[in-house]
């Protein structure tokens, strides 16, 4: 493909709010995981929970989009200069050149869980449920679009866990086919009932915080967020060395609904059509941000996949021990972070992994790494067997 | 964006399949209200079969019966799959469970309840390692689908099988999101002209407010206004009939797709 640069991004989550509140937990290896305190959830788990006080609700004209999804949007939107960053590129390009693709696996389905408590005696909900701003899908792109003052294509991706990856393959698509000139990627997933007692049914909820790859892992820790990214074509490739997109993978396990397959096969195949995409080798990969969710199956067959593909030399760690798993919007975060080591030139370690599985084959991190990349991977696999891997790199 | 449909599917109310749908949708055989027939997906393991919905079976039927004629394995065709709501069955059951006293989730439920639950039957089923995508886009779920069906297929310069599909929700849901009908449709795209090209479909988007398509009959008509996979009705009337035409679609908030469709014959 061709490559793409990412002009402006930024990122909120229990790690911090903003790119460089992000950057100092990682740096700092400090975890934004603590006890699960959501709501009226009573789910023996730990969680990466953005505080609630730092969730303005959605007003004005926008009111009708009022809910804990689009308030983690609102709330990464107001960072990092994003908005006016896009404020630019609408000068630039035009508002209806330019695309809103963003992930998300339980929109405001929070909303939802809720009016259904409020059901009157006919059971009918509640006259203020929303459920076009709210519960559908769609809403984080309608909401973000309608506030970034954008008039081009817009859709969500929602493939679960790899969703806000997967809207980096559609952007790059939608560019080279020429429907835009840029593209606002991203997406938000927030904490619901519907996803804290799902895992739990599951057995895939760790007790404490989540251990990637620790040989006592025992599942992950749900996390919330949001992260958008401003992508453009990168001709000429600005002079200030920026991160750029470089390639896209996207592949199905065609296994199980639940369970990755147990030798990694879609998760191969969405690495090696990122490497193809970029036009690189396996050796030309310094660094690979794993999907890594802690639980005994997915690390198992990710470490495999990665194995098979890149040996035990490339360095590797997944950072959902600082995080959480953000599902929907865990794609976007680790682009995100990835963008953050590539600039600040360190690789992330593996936060809250105290001994690592013996049976692991891949060279795993623990702790960060000063080492400028040149390029990096980043995996993220989803529910339903969906796979993306992105290459991020730093132009020379 | 201009590809080419190289095969048809739909399934809805009084529309039982391409064959015996497109005199209907060509407006040369009178529209009957009918139940919503669904073949037993028998690609799909007993044990699998057992756990899917209305949803996941009409996604998947259409998607099969699209490529009941084409040559190509069907475990290496790139599938978008796009809808509104997804298995709503699903959804409304583990809301109602979350807003009882025990929070009852069942590990099945909860796996059914992600947006591409029935693109990952679809994989199961094929054991495809196909790319595949899910995207919802409300109201506007099939345009949004078919522009990344057709970006897709022009940037990896192959094949991409766009399946679009949607039930209404179980009440209470249905009464904040009405929708009439369960309609699934697909289309499989390809990229370079072939001899057994149904038709070629040039798409263009306007930002601007247009005149949109609509049904001539007024059963059609009500489907078209009432379900989102209902809005493609007219993409498929304009196929049937085999005549060039421009067929003009509602998209976001403000905008058109304009769909320009030719006939070679």
């Amino acid at each position: 493909m061709q490559p793409l640069v990412l002009s402006n991004l930024t990122v909120s989550s229990s790690l911090g709010i903003g790119l460089a509140a992000t950057f100092d937990a990682l740096a700092a290896q400090r975890s934004g995981l603590a006890p699960c305190t959501f709501e009226t959830a009573q789910v023996d788990t730990w969680a990466g929970q953005v505080d609630d006080r730092n969730l303005v609700p959605v007003t004005g004209e926008l009111a009708h989009f009022d809910c804990r999804n689009n308030r983690l949007a609102q709330l990464a939107l107001q960072q990092d200069d994003f908005e006016t960053a896009v404020a630019a590129a609408r000068n630039r390009y035009g508002a209806h050149r330019i695309g809103v693709f963003l992930g998300t696996s339980t929109s405001g389905i929070h909303s939802t869980e809720l009016a259904y408590r409020r059901r009157d005696q006919t059971g009918k909900l509640p006259d203020d449920f929303h459920y076009a701003g709210t519960h559908n899908n769609f809403s984080v792109a309608r909401f973000v679009q309608a506030r970034l003052q954008l008039r081009g294509p817009a859709s969500v991706v929602s493939t679960a866990c790899s969703s806000s990856a997967k809207v980096f393959g559609t952007a790059a698509r939608m560019i080279s086919a020429g429907v835009c000139d840029a593209v606002v990627v991203g997406g938000a997933d927030s904490l619901c009932l519907t996803t804290l007692y799902g895992f739990g049914s599951l057995e895939l909820l760790a007790r404490g915080p989540c251990r990637p790859f620790d040989v006592h892992r025992e599942g992950i820790s749900i996390g919330e967020g949001a992260g958008f990214v401003l992508l453009e074509r990168a001709d000429p490739i600005p002079a200030d060395k920026p991160v750029l997109l470089l390639g896209v993978g996207e592949s199905s396990d065609g296994h199980h609904m639940s369970t990755p397959h147990p030798e990694g096969a879609g998760a191969r195949a969405a690495m090696e059509g990122a490497l193809r995409s970029a036009g690189v080798t396996p050796n030309d990969i310094d660094y690979i941000n794993l999907h890594g969710t802690a639980t005994r199956s997915n690390d198992a067959a990710e470490d495999k996949a990665v194995f098979n593909l890149f040996g035990d030399t490339v360095p590797c760690s997944s950072t959902k021990g600082s995080s959480g798993h953000l599902l929907g919007a865990c794609g976007v975060l680790e682009a995100a972070i990835c963008a953050i080591a590539l600039r600040e030139e360190f690789l992330p370690g593996s936060t809250n992994t105290q001994e690592l599985d013996p049976t692991i084959r891949v060279r795993y991190l623990l702790a960060n790494e000063q080492r400028a990349a040149r390029r990096i991977m980043s995996n993220s696999f989803g529910f339903g067997g969906s796979n993306c891997s992105l290459i991020l790199g730093r132009a020379a | 964006m201009r590809v080419f449909v190289q095969a048809i599917s739909v399934l809805g109310p009084g529309l039982a399949g391409w064959g015996a749908s497109a005199p209907i949708l060509a407006g040369d055989a009178p529209y009957v209200t009918a139940d919503l027939a669904l073949p037993p997906i028998t690609v799909l393991p007993p044990a699998e079969r057992r756990r899917t919905g209305i949803s996941v079976k009409l996604a998947l039927s259409v998607g099969l019966q699209a490529l009941e004629a084409v040559a190509m394995p069907r475990d290496t065709i790139a599938t978008v799959f796009t809808s509104s709501g997804g298995d709503g069955q699903v959804i409304h059951e583990i809301c109602q469970s979350l807003a009882t006293a025990e929070r009852d989730v069942s590990p099945t439920r909860f796996h059914n309840s992600v947006h591409n639950a029935s693109a990952g039957y679809w994989g199961i089923a094929l054991r495809s390692h196909a790319a595949s995508t899910s995207l919802c886009g409300y109201d506007w779920s099939f345009a949004a689908g078919l522009l990344e069906a057709a970006a897709q297929c022009l940037a990896d310069r192959k094949p991409v099988l766009l399946v679009s599909y949607d039930a209404p929700y179980p009440e209470p849901l249905n009464g904040a999101r009405p929708l009439v009908g369960a309609i699934g449709t697909a289309l499989l795209l390809g990229c370079d002209p072939s001899s057994s090209d149904i038709a070629e479909l040039e798409i263009a988007l306007d930002a601007m407010p247009g005149e949109v398509t609509r049904m001539t009959s007024d059963e059609l008509e009500t489907l078209r206004a009432n379900n989102p996979t209902g809005r493609a009705l007219p993409v498929l009337s304009a196929l049937a009939k085999g005549r060039n035409r421009e067929v003009i679609l509602e998209y976001l908030d403000v905008g058109t797709m304009k769909l320009k469709l030719s006939f070679a014959r």
